[in-house]
């Protein structure tokens, strides 16, 4: 079957329009349990209520500037650390065993000891989604420096460039689309912690939102705001794309 | 003995040489044990001569390029440019590599303008630079495409002009064109004569493909296989200005015929000896 011509984009919305058709038709035949899946057309009709009675719209840029929060910290302090792990190959001996033992831990769990040290406020969400989206940035900006074709290094070396050249020009845009997926994996670790411990702290944004509407049982709320929970990583994701394709033309 | 007469030619044209290589041994320890990578090798280079190394896969022949260009450290023996003894990358060589060497991130116009802007040239200074030796490896039009969207050999045309744009007094190149069709490889070469005729650089060009040697060069050199030494160095005595017809004379068929002569007994021993290896690491 050939659908040239039509957007990506549109096909994407169809899909995801017909599923949920399907989902409601099901629902309404009693194949499906409504009592543990709302019906879309409900949770549609929910965004209405939620906007005008739960503060949809303030969470959601809560929530955001947390999530953007995140991820700069993530992104800036990975990747550097990352960098100085290559830089210092001593350093990364002896720590990398660990930082990889960090990556796969469930870190969420520690979120008592950051209410400890920052109270219950946004800097405890921001702290513990930075903490969980921390170490694979570090792992693949390492690997992707120590993985750089030799061929290009010795193109920089036979040209006698300065230390800092062959890093800015060589080494690091080479290694761009391996940190890259770093940085992806990071924040969808980081951006799932933040959440959770907005849930688990019952403060901030969209987090709080679903642990309240749960407790009511309010199933078609809950659905419509992990909506806006996905709107949230999808804005970044666009934007982390945009970033990589400006800062690494050419593929 | 071979190394001995390359040591009597050294001393007749040590004056008149760009590149001279001096006894020269490197070793590499692996898990295997400490192979001999190059084995007291000496021959020069003179002034706009064009030299072909050629030797079967494996013989040391990127080891040479490493060791002229300044890369590695390590080796014991003397190699001197332009009658300075190296201690690192020479700024009178230009080195065109093996595997591939362009910048996927840079257009074509800047992969090539790159060692002119990490020298600190003005942009539209080294833009024009640039746009002239894409035109000599024929690559107009392409100034802004991606290595991505190129094919092989003109992703090897970009590494090619990169080296020239900065006009460099001698030119190195390992197996420039090893990964093209026998045509293009052709071609190229044909673009290379024409263009090291115009630019009289001092040319050491590495290869394994024979007519590609004899085309080209003044002097092609004959490695042995295991430990890498000097085991001929052949005249090749074809008129200059060459083109691609040269390829079909007699003269040219037998200069083909004098090195395969030398070089199969390398080769073979070559590929037993890898053979063995395999089956030794298999056991
Ligand atoms: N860094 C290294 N460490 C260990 N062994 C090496 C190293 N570089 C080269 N060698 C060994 O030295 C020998 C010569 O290698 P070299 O790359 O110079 O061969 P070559 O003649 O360029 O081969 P090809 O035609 O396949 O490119 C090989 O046996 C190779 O395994
Ligand atoms: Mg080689």
């Amino acid at each position: 079957m050939r659908l040239a011509g039509i957007p990506p984009l549109a096909i994407g919305f169809a899909t995801v329009g017909l599923v949920l058709g399907v989902v409601e038709l099901l629902l309404l035949l009693g194949l499906l349990n409504q009592f543990v899946i709302p019906l879309p057309s409900a949770v549609l009709g929910s965004f209405g209520r939620l906007f005008a009675e739960e503060q949809l719209l303030e969470r959601l840029m809560m929530t955001g500037s947390e999530a953007l929060a995140a991820s700069v910290l993530v992104s800036v302090v990975g990747i550097s650390l990352g960098v100085l792990l290559y830089k210092v190959r001593i350093l990364a001996l002896a720590t990398e065993p660990w930082v990889a033992a960090v990556a796969a831990a469930p870190v969420v769990l520690a979120y008592p000891l950051f209410l400890v040290i920052f109270g219950r406020s946004a800097a405890t969400i921001i702290a513990m989604g930075f903490v969980a989206g921390l170490a694979p940035v570090i792992l693949k900006t390492l690997e992707g420096l120590k993985g750089v074709r030799k061929s290009l290094i010795n193109v920089g070396l036979s040209y006698n460039l300065t230390p800092s050249q062959q890093f800015w020009k060589i080494e690091f845009p080479a290694a761009i689309p391996t940190i890259f997926v770093g940085v992806r994996l990071g924040l969808v670790f980081a951006l799932i912690n933040l959440i959770g411990v907005e849930f688990l702290i019952n403060f901030g944004g969209l987090g709080q939102l679903i642990n309240d509407l749960a407790e009511r049982y309010d199933l078609a709320g809950v659905f419509a705001t992990i909506v806006f929970v996905i709107l949230v990583s999808v804005v970044i994701f666009a934007a982390l794309e945009r970033m990589e394709r400006w800062l690494r033309p050419g593929r | 003995m071979p190394a001995s007469a390359a040591k009597l030619r050294l001393a007749e044209t040590v004056k008149e040489a760009d590149l001279v290589i001096d006894g020269v041994t490197m070793r590499f320890e692996t898990r295997e044990g400490a192979i001999t990578a190059v084995d007291d090798m000496s021959f020069s280079v003179e002034r706009g001569e064009f030299v072909s190394i050629i030797g079967p896969s494996g013989c040391g022949k990127s080891t040479v390029f490493n060791i002229l260009g300044g890369l590695v450290r390590g080796y014991e023996g003397k190699v001197s440019v332009g009658g300075d003894v190296i201690s690192g990358p020479h700024p009178s060589i230009g080195m065109v590599f093996q595997e591939e060497s362009t910048f996927p991130w840079r257009t074509v116009l800047d992969n090539v303008a790159f060692p002119l802007e990490v020298k600190g040239v003005r942009k539209a200074e080294r833009h024009e630079a640039a746009r002239h030796f894409i035109d000599m490896v024929g690559l107009n039009g392409f100034e802004q495409r991606y290595p991505a969207e190129l094919s092989g050999g003109m992703r090897q045309r970009v590494a090619i002009a990169r080296t020239l744009v900065f006009e460099p007094k001698i030119l190195l190149m390992d197996e420039p064109f090893a990964a093209l069709d026998e045509q293009t490889r052709l071609l190229l070469g044909d673009k290379v004569l024409k263009i090291q005729e115009t630019l009289k650089q001092t040319t050491l060009l590495i290869t394994h493909n024979i007519t590609e040697a004899v085309q080209l060069s003044d002097r092609v050199i004959i490695m042995t296989f295991r430990p890498g030494k000097v085991k001929r160095i052949v005249d090749i005595r074809l008129p200059r200005p060459r083109t691609g017809d040269v390829v079909g004379s007699e003269a040219f068929g037998r200069h083909v015929a004098e090195i395969w002569n030398d070089l199969r007994e390398e080769a073979s021993r070559g590929m037993a000896e890898s053979e063995a290896g395999a089956r030794r690491r298999k056991g």
